[in-house]
């Protein structure tokens, strides 16, 4: 009856939505929007539980003072200053909260300025270092150790000089030479992959719907 | 007589008029549109417009749309279902000529219940669905079934082993996408797997999470898994964990736990963008085996030059068969090459009919190679 129940829901709702891509009626768009709209509301209390991991995984680490508990308590009064400033200061300057019911916020700090300005500059000095990570990535694929690093460096190489006005300055085809690597080579083994891929991702919902793949109800196979 | 005169002169500059004016409901939509269509006029080059008038069965008339010189064609939405319309395209001249078709047969606005430009896509999928349950049937059977080698797949075993001799722990990040997605889906039935290697080895696991719902689901997995192999013992809730929704924040947690707890393997399997590189460079200079698997298309060549391992598209989802050496699942495999094949062969075949539907009088193979594409 444990792995029934879920399996029965997983047959229905599986062939339900399959049936409701080839039905255009504004019943089966319904449907649609509706159960997207579920699955929003069971993130939302799914997010309790992620909640509740935090605090238990940091506090434990917080108290038993594992090596970089810092870091945890830093997390732990992050979550606790930030969560009382979305609770009761406000969201943004013009939006009321718990503590504010007027337009204004009594104190001027409030998610959106904590958004501003610390967690988008430390999102962008994050995606900052992706940078310097593909400088070292591309040196260790481009070192030309056998064919294939020797074929993927030339044809990096065409294509880098390609896109560039230095390149068309050079010769007047490299361009067009770059373009049509990416166009034909590129895009055919890409193709190839995405059939592979299509496939897969049928195979594993049939496999999921019919109830053979059980890893997700935590293993067991029929 | 001066009448006359101007009524002829006007009769003489009138453009000819739109000629058999069609109206349907329009197809595979859900109501609430009427497509019109019209056979150019005559004039159409010197043409300034033509006006599409709705014509509803009380007498009421509506121009619903004006279009340029060239068009014959025109879609009226937002109607209501139920009611008969019938149509009439005047073709204008100038601003003031306007030569008047007749009106069309009366048609009424619908909700279909099938699309039938998606036939090919349910013949495709009724096809391919018999295909891996007629394998998955022949597995039952206890036919043995080749399968490649998949050399990541592999590895996992040796990865797991070499975690428990250097008594280190195994980091595994099953993406970042949504349950929602099927490669988060495979990824956490390969993580399954792992988790009863780890179970069996009395390993470290360590599984940060950036989707809640995603936690919940591995979470339980995991300890599913160690339940499996019989150590129920040695699972640690507190090694399946939620991290942050955030991006970056996930990338930059999970980078710290690599550089601190300089896990033997790191799993990197599921969706990823932009962090995957900086995960998979992090993971790098830790010195630990890197397993990665995507279906990110954009993503595989920084998991190719930064990893040990790659799963490259389908072989993630062939991952938790492959592992588990479960026949059943072994044989959906084995359908999914049939139907690459099928694929194969309806290229050769699309090609040809689209070259031979370009010789005249052989027109009509188009119509078999448009039934391949899909709307």
């Amino acid at each position: 009856m444990k792995q029934a129940l879920p399996r029965l829901l997983c047959l229905v709702a599986g062939v339900v939505m399959i049936v409701q891509f080839f039905v255009p009626h504004g019943v089966s768009e319904t449907l649609f929007s509706e159960s997207l709209r579920w699955v929003r509301i069971i993130s939302a209390f799914a997010l309790i539980l992620g909640v509740r991991s935090i605090i238990a995984h940091h506090g434990t680490r917080v108290r038993r003072r594992t090596a970089g508990w810092v870091y945890s308590a830093v997390t732990l009064t992050a979550m606790v200053v930030s969560t009382f400033i979305g609770l009761f200061v406000g969201k943004d300057a013009n939006t009321p909260s718990l503590l504010a019911s007027g337009a204004q916020t009594p104190i001027p700090l409030h998610m959106q300025l904590l958004y501003e300005n610390i967690m988008a500059p430390l999102g962008a000095t994050m995606f900052s270092i992706l940078a310097f990570y593909m400088a070292s990535a591309a040196y260790r694929a481009f070192r030309a150790r056998n064919k294939e690093a020797t074929l993927l460096l030339v044809a990096a190489f065409i294509v880098m000089i390609g896109m560039v006005p230095i390149g068309a300055a050079i010769w007047t085809k490299f361009p067009d030479v770059a373009q049509w690597l990416l166009n034909v080579p590129n895009m055919a083994a890409k193709r190839g992959i995405w059939f592979g891929i299509a496939l897969g991702m049928i195979a594993t919902s049939l496999k999921i719907i019919l109830g053979i793949e059980r890893g997700w109800l935590g293993g067991g196979r029929g | 007589m001066m009448a006359v005169v101007l009524a002829v002169l006007v009769l003489v500059a009138l453009p000819a008029a739109p000629d058999e004016v069609r109206a349907v409901d329009t197809p595979n939509d859900d109501g609430g549109s009427i497509t019109v269509m019209w056979t150019l006029s005559a004039d159409d080059a010197a043409l300034s417009a033509y006006e599409v008038v709705r014509v509803a069965e009380d007498g009421d008339e509506e121009v619903v749309a004006v279009l340029p010189a060239g068009v014959s064609r025109c879609v009226d939405e937002g109607m209501p279902d139920g009611r008969a319309f019938r149509y009439r395209v005047n073709a204008v001249l100038g601003d003031t000529l306007r030569a008047t078709s007749a009106l069309s047969e009366p048609a009424v606005s619908r909700a279909q219940w099938f699309n039938t430009r998606r036939v090919n896509v349910l013949v495709a999928l009724l096809l391919f669905g018999a295909l891996i349950l007629y394998f998955i049937g022949t597995a039952r059977k206890g036919k043995k079934l080749f399968i490649r080698r998949i050399a990541g797949l592999d590895a996992v075993e040796e990865a797991v082993g070499r975690a428990t001799e250097m008594g280190r722990p195994i980091l595994y990040v099953p993406g970042l996408a949504a349950i929602s997605q099927i490669s988060t889906i495979a990824s956490l039935n390969i993580l399954s797997e792992i988790a009863k290697k780890t179970a069996t080895y009395a390993s470290d696991l360590l599984v940060p999470n950036r989707d809640p719902i995603v936690y919940t689901v591995a979470s339980e997995m995991v300890k599913e898994a160690y339940a499996e192999v019989g150590r129920p013992d040695v699972f640690r809730k507190e090694s399946v964990f939620f991290v942050s929704e955030d991006q970056f924040a996930f990338a930059a947690a999970v980078n710290g736990i690599m550089v601190r707890e300089k896990p033997a393997t790191i799993c990197l399997i599921g969706m990823f963008w932009a962090e995957s590189l900086i995960l998979a460079e992090t993971g790098a200079t830790t010195g630990a085996i890197q397993i990665a698997g995507t279906d990110q298309i954009s993503q595989l060549p920084f998991f190719v030059t930064a990893c040990d391992y790659t799963l490259i598209g389908e072989e993630l989802y062939a991952a938790s068969a492959y592992l588990a050496r479960d026949p059943l699942l072994l044989g959906s495999l084995k359908g999914q090459d049939w139907g690459k094949l099928v694929i194969l062969l309806i290229l050769v075949v699309g090609s040809g009919l689209l070259l031979v539907s370009g010789v005249k009088g052989l027109e009509f193979f188009r119509a078999i190679y448009e039934f391949f594409s899909v709307a």
